[in-house]
């Protein structure tokens, strides 16, 4: 589904690697987790990936279904399948959430040169899945993320990625912020995705998500670079022994 | 204060150009307003008022022309029952306007000069009024001036909207128009206002509103390119009334839109908004003077402008509060969206308060498209060019919001959505 190789990346306008090698495959039908120190870069790989300005690869290859997708426009990329739950979403005033969900899902099935869906096929479904994950009404009418509280702006993350059906997840950091509760609503909206086509990229810090979401792999990154891959069993290890001793391994 | 020389002959020359209309009921205010502009004198590239906007293209004695449009002109408020009234470079036209009977409204022509009318006690007074503390020349012209306009007394709720529509067919077209509108104590009207008017086009409007009565205003100024405006809406607000304006401005090379309140009666609610879309050889300005004479009134002034291509915006904005306008709540915002670095907008923001117990705000920001909302919607698959667009609509709907009837805010919406789009090519 997904394979990075040796990706190296540094900002445009400053003089530094933060990416220095990174290989990474996740294949169809998967769930990887990536766990990491602060500043390990988790969330410059998932920008890179996922097209954002300001980065610059100076080395190495991503491939979503064996399809480059580095030179790829960001809408391209979202169009091919790709998708980032954003570690901090963005808010946009002036912006209906509703109109903003529908505007993409409508470009994505454009691009793909699918029928696009009307006003009340796209209210019937939205409706149903937003009340899976206890987002009311009035959170679809109100603009982009404007006052929404941490676990409801994650909870929009997952809502969103319902809606377009996206066939690469990445998810950032999505459990930061939550309660136990609405993290337990984040990953059953996760589960309820998970099939044969579809892999999921998670990025976290704890443990604890991955006792909801289970993963088939583990990888620790640090310094730029993924430093270990195991099994779930790798998780536990650094939720008690932290990753002191992991980066002295590497 | 002595007038310059060249003022004096410029003011002269433009004079000269103009004959005074036939105005019976209104000729002692046309005499008037013909003395104040000669003691004023015509706005010069020294006023401190006129800092920002260049007032030669629309003080000069012969306008610059302007070519019309080559589209067609849509009917902007076409899709809503209304009560149509044509003018043709400022002639009115019986033929494409609606027979002026409404209930609840009585419409008279500026141009039907009788003796006696009740617009005599509205009629260069409130324009007048006006013109203290800053002058409004071009104002005082129009009154001396003006060939025709309507007179509108509002003294129920009428069933429809009025529409004031200015179509534009000479490309030398110089036009006066002034309006009166009169609203009587629980009366409540909707004034419509579209098409580019002129080649050259100066409008005063004078609006007074009776305790409890209310007056909506949406206004489009046309798509001609090259057309001139300067226009002036005077309103006095009585008790517990309610004046409530919207203008888009999407094309002309020239616009000075000036709006003048004075908050006379307790609680009465003043708002004020306005969107443009500035390209290229645009140049827009948005002039607002809000006096607060009155209790615990309300006033907002909203205004945004999306400008690129080197195109100006400009405002001017002041909340004046009186010394017993105590309670007062004001509100003032101008903000640009520069699409490109050619591009500016010049402001001027001002308070000035003698009451001690108020709310007054105001702000004025400039910024480009907010990188990170464009990359959000990027990566969920909304393609750049349209995501632009979305933050461009986002980003005025604060104005736009300040009409109160929400398929009038879609229409203004759509149409900045067409602009938008015919500019992405
Ligand atoms: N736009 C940026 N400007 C400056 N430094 C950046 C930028 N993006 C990332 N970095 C730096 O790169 C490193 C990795 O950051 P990040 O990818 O956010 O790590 P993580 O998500 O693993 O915490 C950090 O040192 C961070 O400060
Ligand atoms: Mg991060």
């Amino acid at each position: 589904m997904l394979e990075i190789k040796n990706l190296h990346v540094k900002l445009e306008d400053e003089d530094k690697q933060i990416l220095k090698g990174v290989d990474l495959t996740v294949e169809s039908g998967k769930v990887h987790a990536i766990m990491g120190p602060n500043g390990s870069g988790k969330s410059t790989l998932s920008y890179v990936l996922s097209g954002k300005d300001g980065y610059e690869v100076t080395e190495g290859t991503a491939a979503l279904e064996g399809e480059e997708i580095l030179e790829m426009e960001a809408e391209e990329r979202a169009a091919a399948g790709l998708f980032l739950a954003f570690q901090y979403p963005v808010e946009i005033p002036g912006v209906g959430n509703m109109t903003f969900l529908r505007t993409a899902v409508n470009a994505q099935r454009k691009a793909r040169g699918e029928e696009e869906m009307t006003s009340a096929e796209f209210l019937k479904v939205i409706r149903a899945k937003a009340k899976d994950l206890k987002i009311d009404a009035d959170m679809l009418k109100r603009p982009v993320n404007v006052g929404f509280s941490g676990g409801e702006k994650k909870r929009n993350e997952i809502l969103q990625m319902a809606m377009l059906e996206p066939k690469m997840c990445i998810l950032d950091e999505t459990d930061s912020g939550l309660d136990v509760d609405a993290m337990k609503l984040v990953a059953d909206g996760v589960n309820a995705l998970r099939d044969a086509g579809r892999s999921f990229l998670v990025i976290t810090h704890y443990q604890r998500l991955l006792d909801h979401i289970k993963p088939d792999v583990v990888h620790i990154m640090a310094n730029g670079r993924i430093i270990k891959t195991g099994g779930p069993e790798l998780a536990l290890e650094v939720e008690t022994q932290g990753y002191a001793h992991l980066l002295e391994e590497a | 204060m002595a007038v310059a020389q060249v003022k004096t002959d410029a003011t002269e020359a433009r004079i000269a150009a103009l004959t005074l209309p036939a105005g019976g009921w209104s000729d002692a205010a046309r005499q008037d307003a013909l003395a104040r502009v000669r003691q004023m004198g015509l706005p010069g590239s020294r006023d401190e008022y006129w800092k920002y906007t260049k007032p030669q293209s629309l003080v000069s004695a012969e306008p610059l022309p302007a070519a019309l449009f080559d589209g067609e002109e849509e009917d902007m408020f076409g899709a809503r029952d209304r009560l149509k009234i044509v003018f043709v470079d400022g002639v009115f036209d019986a033929e494409a306007s609606d027979d002026l009977s409404l209930e609840g409204v009585s419409i008279a022509r500026l141009a039907d000069v009788a003796d006696i009318h009740w617009a005599k006690d509205i009629y260069g007074v409130l324009e007048t009024n006006g013109q203290d503390p800053v002058e409004r020349p071009l104002a005082a012209l129009n009154t001396a001036f003006a060939s025709d306009g309507v007179l509108i007394h509002v003294t129920g709720k009428p069933s429809k909207p009025i529409n004031l529509i200015y179509s534009h067919a000479s490309e030398t077209s110089d036009v006066m128009l002034h309006h009166v509108i009169k609203v009587d104590a629980d009366a409540e009207v909707t004034i419509l206002e579209n098409g580019p008017a002129a080649a050259r086009f100066n409008k005063v409007m004078e609006v007074d509103i009776a305790d409890t009565g209310a007056l909506h205003h949406v206004r489009t100024q046309g798509r001609d390119h090259e057309r001139r405006a300067a226009t002036h809406t005077f309103a006095r607000l009585g008790k517990e009334s309610t004046f409530k304006s919207f203008t888009l401005t999407a094309n002309g090379v020239m616009t000075r839109n000036e709006c003048v309140i004075e908050l006379t009666g307790d609680d009465a609610v003043a708002h004020v908004a306005g969107a443009c879309m500035g390209d290229g050889d645009f140049h827009h300005d948005d002039t607002v003077f809000i006096t607060h004479d009155a209790v615990n009134c309300e006033s907002r002034q909203v205004f945004k402008k999306v400008l690129r291509n080197g195109a100006t915006g400009v405002f001017q904005g002041k909340i004046l509060v009186k010394p017993d306008a105590q309670k007062t709540d004001g509100y003032q915002i101008s903000q640009s969206l520069l699409l490109d670095d050619d591009s500016q907008f010049l402001a001027k923001p001002e308070l000035e308060i003698y009451a001690d117990d108020v709310a007054c705000s105001h702000g004025s920001t400039s910024g480009a498209i907010d990188e990170d909302g464009l990359f959000y919607l990027r990566a969920r698959g909304v393609p750049r060019g349209i995501a632009e667009d979305l933050l461009t609509i986002a980003f005025i709907a604060e104005a736009v919001q300040e009409i109160e009837d929400e398929d009038l805010q879609e229409e203004i919406n759509g149409r900045v959505a067409g602009w938008l789009a015919r500019r992405r090519g």
